[in-house]
């Protein structure tokens, strides 16, 4: 990698590339001046002996170099990660089907032979030639190439896990996909080149820093080019010495532009959708990653992100006749049966309560021990179990009131209350009966994730509102809010309820982030700045989103925005401390530039510099040196903390500014020790 | 709106002040000026150039084409570093010794600035009470007056501080230089 | 330096800050259109203009319009004046028959009084007749101060206002300026300047009969003194409020008829900082969050003071050849000492140093003292203080609107650092906004560094030099970074009624104004369109010490940076080498 990124340096020389970038555009033009009238020294007479201007000219171009080399390394390891995404890109044999059935004809055809509503029939072993649609059969989908992630995912037609990816490999089954992209334009394809950065396009906020580099370099290229009449009058007015070189002003002028932070600057662009890509998310653009550090509303899913998937049971509230004891001992009996996480939580609260020792009972075997199980169905809505005459139900409140009605029994007053009770706190009550008389209710309660409360009260310290989607009603759904801390929340969120929410808080000023992943999202993740859809997503999700996590994980979202806060102070840390750096550049130049003429200048020189040719390489070797000191920091990026603005900017002043303006006379001083002992001076 | 703006304020607020001027303050509005026997002989605010040893001597002027042109304001306008200022000033620091022993005094007394520096305007009307002090001895011998009668006068055409504090305590050398004659 | 010198210089300070919040308030009331006791009186006044020059003052301007106003009311100005110069000899008000000025001066002076610059190639009393001083230079005071005051507002509205496109109406802004702000001030002012003693006539010039009769070179006696007096007490009242600065006398406020005694002298210095302080207090009032013009005041003032006292020292300290001759320049309560050549006795070292540190911070430019005579550490200052971009309190309006420039920088690169797309009062700060900033940081340094290069090798450039040595590549980059940062004070050495500086003088003072108005109004019409974005934890506050802080490391960053080189040839080696 080392290598091939030396080499790209090279080839980045190439004035058309180097014209991009205003900055380091100039230094090479300064370099290549330098290089004419080193040329000219060895020649004839020149303005100075060859081997200063050799040497200065020498390392200007090296200044170049290393900048072009931060931006390959940083280009570099996209492209190791591009390459090993395009192994997997290879040719592959398809069978289109000429009809969208699993028994039609198919004709066999290249992988790049398939277009947009083109469908195929992909069977175990195959590679998927593209992406596509699943439009019939159920499957899973090896989709570790593109994801890293070794487990397999199912892959079904219809709702939300119907967009597969070319280069995937299907394990077992079969499906018939519709092509959704042409060759060449697959979510493989845009992922590759957007991870080599060949379309990488400046960001809104690299522009404008762009524009104040190109201002500092146009006042330093007036302060350098004035400098010659200045020096010429005063070569007049004191009447001795000569004014100053053409090399030193160039020197002068490549010390003062910001090259530091001119150098580095695509190579912080690069690395900030790198880190993206590290943490498995792919940014469509630079621009939603710069985007992302600026939200200031986070929408999220409660499920999933907020909540653990599932509820769980946390207590058994019995009515007044019945023990405790004997409800929890019927609930896991009910629930015995009952494969979901909700049941199994059930059973579980139980032996840790009361020591009960559920039997483990499969869902299949529905006669045992005498015991016969009633599953949940959508028209019941109820389970249970029949044991030796007794008939134990759980179930939604309503539906059981009606069973217990129907049985004759009385609703007990207290069971309502606690029924109310528990609805009230964001949990959900289940009722449950023994042979149609109330026993009791089974609190089961959402579970908000650990350390989530933190992570909120961190956001709101970066200033940014969270706010929970979720579909429960607005009770219970205050009630989770309140648990985890969010600011906000919507219930009963509907799409159009979300679409909504998002374009008020925008008409807000708010730059608002979200995460989805089913068809119905699209339309909120299109409107949203930063929409963030699974990977596991419907293709119109992912189509609409402007990043993709691949691991699909909701959470992911705070990551993004510190990483878009990174790269966004990563620049404004560097544009510091590179201007200033210009404060001990003008300390060792302009004593040592005009000593011959006013030798009273020569106080200016504080730092001790031997000669004068000796301080203005120093200052070059400094300004050259330090891009490549600086390199591994331009690509980890600025270490972000949740604090408030304003204790980020003072510690960020304080090593960058501060840090800035002492780092270079030490680093200056040392070098000039250096040239000394190496008689260079 | 120019046309407005000239009207009122080019001629209406000018006009308007000088009116009240006139009523209020008819002498600081006509420039201050000393009459003596209904006959301007000058301006408390503006310096008159003297270099006779008899009278206490100004700020040196840099007006031309003599000093204390009161016509064409102007200071010398020489730099620090200049030798043509460390020559004009050696230069008057002569013709002040000079002045001095022309009546028999000999002041070794270091010369204060400001009666070797050039004033701003050239019209500078007052010098430092130290620079009346180091001119006291010769004034007095070239009158035949003690230096107490003397110190007296500079005495009281000094001004303090403005308020206590504003600006710096000074010495009016027209007025002083009338009160000398007057005294005669 | 003395306890009574910092004790003047504190007391002036205080007297100053207490003026900034009931001035401050009531021009925000004035801009908003809200009742003040005046707007009761002066009201019909304000209607019967407007119907006068055919405005209805309920219509908005879009920022181009706004701008083509200026341009054009400015350009009237400037061929008016510049007629009333090459017709004085025939017009009335002429008591002492001064000649028509020449074409190059006329142009330059043309040019330096409706820019708010107010440089004078030329000498007062020699050259221009009393119908000129008030009805040119008189009316542009007010005219130019008023109509940078209009494009400041005009730019907070730009801050103010969301999601619309209308940024004033440039004929009520300027109306407001002048007949509720400008002329009562100046009018008060004025009267309390002629009951102190400044000269308020239109008698033709004085004869006075000299006490000591003198000598001519040609040996001729002489025993009169012409007394040269005139109007002058309205203009400096204007000149010092507007941050004008043309005096009506050459040698400006070191003229005893300008200036007669120190308590005229803080008077004056107060007039000259009172408006830019107090526009601070308009600008946090009228976006609503008075801390924020707290703090930009803070930081001029930080500066201000800094730079003061330093100019102080350097005066104070004298001038070390003088020592070597046996001068005594330690200051008692008997003798200012210090650094006395081109200074008045009167005001001493401390007010000579503050004069010339507020002149130049503010882009007054009026003196009190010869800043060409300054030691080079002292005359360091004043040039600095120009060189920051006049925007420690600088010009009426202009200042705070070229502080604001500097903030959207400190702003931009402040808000990369936490991580956020900088934003200021709520509007975010983009590509566009930093593309005029930029220009309005730009044009300033360019325009002075190249001008000066072209004069120090050029023959007519070189010819008007004075003082030999740095001093002299001083004077000539003093004069362009006046000129270029429409001050007008300058290093009087300098022979600058030449064709040569004149014509360049002239481009130099156009560009600081014109080019800099054009990007101003443009920021305040981007600016205006934006959202409002909401303020959360994540926003960079902008009223903290620390941004101050930072706010006057941009300014002393970019201000330093661009002229230490400049800096080192001229002061910089002259104080080493004396």
């Amino acid at each position: 990698m080392m290598q091939r990124a030396v080499a790209d340096s090279f080839r980045k020389l190439n004035p058309r590339w180097m014209v991009r970038n205003p900055v380091m555009f100039v230094v090479e033009v300064g370099s290549l001046l330098t290089t004419a009238l080193w040329i000219q020294a060895l020649l004839g007479p020149g303005e100075a002996p060859a081997g200063f201007i050799g040497t200065v000219s020498l390392w200007l171009w090296f200044t170049v170099l290393f900048a072009n080399f931060s931006e390959a390394l940083a280009e570099g390891r996209g492209k190791a990660q591009a390459e090993a995404l395009r192994r997997t890109r290879k040719e592959t044999q398809a069978r289109k089907l000429r009809q969208p059935h699993r028994d039609a004809a198919f004709d066999m055809v290249l992988s790049s032979a398939l277009h947009q509503g083109d469908v195929f029939l992909v069977e175990g072993g195959d590679t998927i030639p593209a992406d596509g649609e699943v439009i019939q059969g159920i499957a899973s989908v090896d989709e570790s190439a593109v994801t890293g992630e070794s487990a397999p995912v199912i892959r079904e037609s219809g709702g939300d896990r119907s967009a597969v990816t070319g280069g995937t490999r299907l394990l077992s089954d079969w499906l018939i996909i519709r092509v959704t992209a042409n060759p060449g334009e697959g979510f493989l394809d845009r992922m590759i080149s957007l991870i080599e950065g060949a379309k990488r396009q400046k960001t809104p906020n690299e522009i404008a820093l762009n524009i104040l580099l190109a201002a500092f370099t146009i006042i330093f290229l007036v302060v350098c080019m004035t400098l010659l009449p200045y020096s010429i009058y005063a070569v007049e007015a004191a009447g001795q010495g000569t004014p100053v070189t053409i090399t030193v002003l160039i020197a002068l002028l490549v010390c003062l532009i910001p090259t530091t932070i001119g150098g580095l600057l695509s190579a912080i662009g690069i690395a900030g959708m790198d880190r993206m890509i590290q943490r498995n998310v792919i940014a469509m653009s630079g621009r939603a990653v710069e985007a992302a550090g600026d939200v200031d509303v986070l929408l999220l899913d409660k499920t999933g992100t907020i909540t653990l998937g599932n509820r769980q049971a946390v207590e058994f509230v019995p009515v007044r006749s019945v023990d405790v004891r004997d409800l929890a001992e019927a609930a896991q009996l009910a629930s015995l049966a009952d494969e979901t996480p909700e049941g199994r939580s059930i059973v579980v609260l139980a032996k840790e309560q009361f020591g009960l020792r559920g039997r483990t009972v499969g869902a299949g075997d529905d006669m045992h021990d005498g015991m016969h199980f009633v599953p949940f169905t959508a028209q019941t809505r109820i389970s249970g179990v029949d044991l030796n005459g007794t008939s134990i139900r759980k179930g939604a409140p309503d539906t059981m009131t009606a069973l217990i009605q129907n049985a004759g029994n009385v609703i007990p007053p207290e069971l309502r209350t606690s029924v109310d009770a528990i609805a009230r706190t964001g949990g959900t009550p289940l009722v449950v009966t023994r042979n149609g008389a109330a026993l009791g209710v089974i609190h089961l309660k959402d579970i908000v994730k650990g350390g989530i409360n933190e992570r909120f009260a961190h956001l709101r310290k970066m200033g940014i509102k969270t706010v929970m989607i979720t579909g429960d009603n607005p009770l219970t759904a205050a009630a989770i809010a309140a648990e985890a801390g969010v600011d906000d929340f919507l219930a009963q969120a509907t799409p159009e309820a979300k679409l909504k929410l998002i374009r008020e808080y925008q008409a807000g000023g708010r730059l608002v982030a979200m995460t989805g992943d089913g068809t119905n999202d699209a339309p909120a993740l299109a409107q949203a700045d930063v929409a963030v859809a699974m990977n596991t997503g419907t293709q119109p999700a992912r189509e609409a989103a402007n990043m993709i996590d691949l691991d699909s994980n909701p959470t992911k979202l705070i990551e993004i925005v510190e990483i878009g806060k990174q790269l966004l102070m990563t620049r404004g840390s560097l544009t510091t401390f590179s201007i200033s750096n210009d404060v001990a550049k003008y300390f060792a130049i302009i004593p040592a530039a005009f000593v011959s003429v006013y030798p009273a200048l020569g106080a200016l020189n504080f730092m001790h510099l031997a000669t004068p040719q000796s301080a203005i390489l120093s200052a070059v070797i400094f300004n050259a040196l330090v891009i490549i000191a600086l390199i591994p920091l331009a690509l980890r990026g600025v270490p972000y903390r949740a604090v408030g603005a304003a204790q980020l900017l003072r510690d960020n002043l304080l090593i960058y500014g501060f840090g800035g303006l002492i780092a270079p006379f030490i680093g200056i001083k040392v070098i000039d020790m250096i040239l000394v002992a190496l008689n260079l001076a | 709106m120019l046309a407005l703006l000239i009207l009122v304020t080019g001629l209406v607020y000018p006009l308007a002040v000088t009116a009240i001027g006139r009523v209020a303050f008819p002498h600081q509005a006509g420039g201050s000026l000393i009459r003596v026997d209904g006959q301007v002989v000058g301006s408390e605010l503006i310096g008159q150039a003297f270099d006779d040893p008899r009278y206490f001597w100004g700020r040196p002027s840099a007006t031309t084409p003599l000093p204390y042109n009161a016509a064409a304001s102007a200071g010398s306008n020489l730099g620090p570093s200049n030798d043509a200022l460390t020559l004009a000033v050696q230069t008057r620091v002569d013709a002040l010794h000079a002045a001095n022993a022309s009546v028999g005094v000999d002041n070794s007394a270091p010369v204060p600035v400001d009666l070797v520096t050039a004033s701003g305007s050239g019209l500078d009307p007052h010098i430092s009470p130290a620079a009346a002090e180091w001119q006291v001895a010769r004034v007095a011998r070239a009158r035949n007056l003690s230096e107490g009668q003397v110190r007296s006068l500079v005495a009281q055409n000094t001004q303090d501080r403005q308020l206590g504090f504003l600006g710096e305590p000074r010495v009016n050398v027209l007025e002083l230089n009338m009160a000398l004659d007057a005294l005669q | 330096m003395t306890v009574n010198g910092i004790l003047q210089i504190a007391i002036y300070l205080i007297v100053l800050l207490l003026l900034v919040k009931p001035l401050g308030g009531y021009m925000a009331r004035v801009y908003q259109g809200e009742r003040t006791a005046l707007g009761r009186a002066l009201g019909p006044i304000e209607r019967l203009t407007y119907r006068l020059i055919g405005v209805n003052p309920e219509q908005e301007m879009g920022w181009k319009t706004y701008a083509v106003a200026v341009l054009v009311f400015s350009v009237f100005g400037m061929l008016f004046l510049y007629a009333l110069q090459r017709l004085q000899g025939i017009l009335p008000l002429n008591p002492e028959g001064l000649g028509d000025v020449s074409a190059d001066s006329a142009l330059n002076t043309a040019i330096s009084f409706v820019s708010n610059t107010n440089w004078q190639g030329y000498g007062g009393e020699t050259t221009m007749s009393y119908l000129t001083q008030m009805l040119g230079m008189t009316v542009q005071n007010f005219a130019s101060a008023a109509a940078g005051m209009a494009i400041l507002i005009a730019f907070i509205r730009g801050l103010v206002r969301h999601s619309t496109s209308t940024v004033g109406n440039f004929w009520v802004d300027l109306t407001r300026s002048v007949l509720y702000i400008l002329l009562p001030l100046a009018l008060v002012v004025a009267v309390m300047l002629v009951g102190l003693g400044v000269v308020q006539s239109f008698s033709p010039y004085q004869t006075a009969t000299l006490v000591q009769p003198t000598v001519d070179a040609t040996g001729n006696q002489v025993t009169e003194q012409t007394l040269a007096i005139g109007p002058a007490a309205s203009q400096i009242a204007i000149k010092q409020l507007g941050t004008n600065g043309g005096g009506f006398f050459n040698t400006n406020s070191a003229h005893p008829f300008e200036n007669p005694t120190p308590l005229t002298n803080f008077l004056e210095m107060l007039s000259i900082l009172l408006i830019p302080a107090a526009l601070c207090y308009t600008f946090g009032k009228m976006v609503n969050d008075t801390r924020q013009g707290w703090a930009l005041l803070a930081a001029m003032l930080i500066m201000l003071v800094v730079f003061g006292v330093a100019a102080y020292a350097a005066e104070g300290a004298g001038n070390p050849r003088l020592t070597a001759l046996g001068i005594d320049q330690a200051a008692t309560n008997l003798l200012p000492g210090g650094n006395m050549e081109g200074k008045e006795l009167r005001f001493g070292i401390p007010n000579s140093a503050l004069w010339a540190t507020i002149t130049t911070a503010a882009s007054n430019g009026s003196v009190n003292s010869m800043h060409d005579s300054f030691t080079p550490l002292g005359g360091l200052v004043p040039l600095v203080m120009m060189q920051f971009g006049e925007v420690v309190f600088g010009g009426v309006g202009s200042g705070l609107y070229g502080m604001l420039a500097f903030v959207i920088v400190a702003v931009f690169v402040a808000g990369l650092m936490v991580g956020r797309t900088p934003e200021y009062l709520g509007k975010k700060i983009e590509s566009y906004e930093i593309k005029m900033a930029a220009l309005l940081i730009l044009i300033m340094p360019v325009t002075v560094l190249g001008l000066t290069a072209l004069a120090v090798v050029t023959g007519p450039g070189k010819a008007s030099v004075f003082n030999p040595g740095p001093h002299g590549f001083s004077e000539v980059l003093y004069g362009f970074t006046s000129m270029g940062n429409n001050n007008g004070s300058a290093f009087t050495g300098l022979g600058a009624n030449t064709p040569f500086y004149n014509l360049f003088g002239a481009l130099a003072m156009l560009i600081a104004r014109f080019w800099l108005i054009v990007p101003t109004l443009a920021l305040a019409g981007s600016l205006v369109r934006k959202k409002r974005v909401p303020t959360t934890a994540g926003t960079l506050p902008t009223h903290t010490p620390l941004f101050i802080g930072w706010l006057i490391v941009i300014v002393l960053i970019v201000g330093a940076l661009n002229f230490l080189p400049a800096l080192a040839l001229g002061p910089i080696v002259e104080h080493l080498g004396l």
